[in-house]
């Protein structure tokens, strides 16, 4: 059996800066991940972020990914590729496959930060070759240099729908329209009207009825929703594309969480349900962590600052970090938090950790 | 069979520039000589090639492709090298694989059940 003093689960965002803040105060700390590149969804996220200086604004995903992963080399951070974690039992014991090897890891302090995974709706013909995530278009275009396809349809105006959309132009794809079932634009107005300027059509209050084509997509329909979300007779229209990418936000990945038997609890605000987590990220169970979208969905920024408080609050209960050392650095991270919070869009996560934090309590 | 359709590779991306590919490398779909890069996902390779159907499902046979492209949803499954079920949205494309699209869960053809 390995033994590790902090064992991440996840090199994205929040998984990498936990470690490296950890291993910045002496903890020895690895990094499983499922992927065989690290980085979690940084890489294909090649806009600027929001923010201010400290949370690396008006800097691209990918590059914030390199620095990641450069600080965490230089500090001894092991990066375990390939690497699926199976299970998470009493005792702080995973169960970790490296190809086709499976071997226990036991670890003093784990960190979940697995991420999210896409939401979907069905409709007839979703399942044809030619309907996509909006992550696997992402993933097409900015990892692998692929066009998706040449016309598509964005079902979806949140910060996905509306992020990617503009990136399908970037890679030299049309987009027909983005389409939403909501009365107005889910997602940053900056976003909204990047991709209104170049002349995409958005149709509020429009749902997808059904994909068209038998053996791949040809084209979309589409149809007004009523206020109770049902779509009208007599509103169809038709939309001539190859592609319908679907952007219908995310849900954290909590698997291990529950498999583990942490206190799980319901916030809307938060993409559904998350581990309920303290303010040093630690869940219902002691010794074990969780941070970035596997807590909450919310953004890279965010999944960083958490990565970061639950890497001072492990080298903090390993010893590593004196009380006001701690206490100094962990207030840093909260205020840098605050900053991003702000706006009705972060009001309302604000609003859902503190629900979910009285609920820890409660 | 579906109808090829000409997606392109993105030659210059306006962010990203050109993209960083490994050798040039050929391998067969169904038969088909096609070529691709050394280590890019062999769903890639198959996509700038224009196949969009990886594989038929073995109860109603239907048409199945890409669809989440990070190896989770299991769509884009096909038989490389006589081995069924393998996700080719996370497997790397090598010089002179055999593709082949794959019906049901199996590697033989036209198989509904293992």
């Amino acid at each position: 059996m390995k033994r590790y003093e902090m064992a991440c689960v996840g090199a994205g965002p929040a998984g990498l800066a936990a470690a490296i803040e950890a291993a910045r105060h002496g903890v020895q700390a690895a990094v499983f991940d499922e992927n065989d590149r690290p980085g979690g969804q940084l890489f294909k996220q090649i806009h600027k972020f929001f923010g201010s200086k400290e949370h690396r604004a008006q800097e691209r995903g990918f590059s914030i990914g390199r620095s990641l992963l450069e600080e965490a080399r230089e500090l001894g951070v092991e990066v375990v590729l390939e690497a699926v974690v199976l299970g998470l039992y009493e005792g702080r014991v995973m169960n970790v496959m490296v190809r086709d090897f499976v071997e226990p890891v036991l670890a003093e302090r784990i960190l979940i930060a697995t991420g999210a995974s896409e939401n979907m709706i069905p409709f007839p013909g979703w399942t044809l070759p030619g309907v996509v995530g909006a992550g696997a278009a992402q993933t097409m275009a900015n990892i692998h240099g692929i066009k998706p396809g040449e016309n598509l349809l964005m079902v979806g105006s949140g910060n996905v729908g509306l992020v990617v959309g503009f990136q399908m132009l970037q890679a030299g794809a049309q987009v027909a329209a983005v389409i939403d079932a909501a009365p107005s634009v889910g997602g940053y107005g900056v976003h909204a009207a990047k991709l209104a300027r170049t002349g995409v059509p958005f149709l509020m209050g429009h749902t997808i009825t059904k994909a068209l084509g038998r053996e791949k997509v040809e084209g979309a329909v589409v149809a007004r929703v009523d206020e109770a979300w049902r779509p009208v007779p007599g509103t169809e229209r038709t939309f001539e594309v190859d592609t319908i990418c679907l952007a219908v936000g995310l849900n954290p990945m909590t698997q291990l969480a529950r498999m583990a038997g942490a206190r799980m609890t319901s916030v809307p605000a938060l993409g559904g349900l998350v581990p309920a987590h303290d303010e040093n990220m630690e869940t219902s169970l002691k010794g074990i962590y969780v941070a970035g979208d596997a807590a909450g969905i919310e953004e890279a920024s965010s999944a960083i600052i958490e990565g970061r408080l639950a890497g001072l609050a492990i080298a903090h209960s390993l010893g590593y970090l004196d009380q006001d050392g701690f206490r100094r650095l962990k207030e840093e991270q909260q205020r840098s938090m605050v900053g991003l919070r702000t706006g009705p869009f972060g009001e309302k996560r604000r609003q859902g950790k503190a629900a979910m934090m009285a609920a820890l309590e409660g | 069979m579906g109808e090829e359709r000409p997606v392109a590779r993105i030659e210059e991306h306006p962010i990203l520039g050109r993209f960083e590919k490994g050798e040039k490398v050929s391998f067969t779909f169904d038969g088909k000589a096609m070529e691709g890069y050394a280590g890019e996902p062999i769903a890639m390779a198959l996509r700038a090639n224009g196949v969009m159907i990886h594989r038929y499902t073995a109860i109603r046979g239907e048409p199945r492709g890409i669809f989440c492209a990070i190896g989770r949803c299991t769509d884009c499954i096909m038989v490389v090298d006589g081995r069924p079920n393998v996700r080719t949205c996370v497997t790397a494309l090598a010089a002179g694989m055999e593709v082949r699209t794959q019906h049901g869960v199996s590697a033989g053809k036209g198989a509904g059940g293992a």
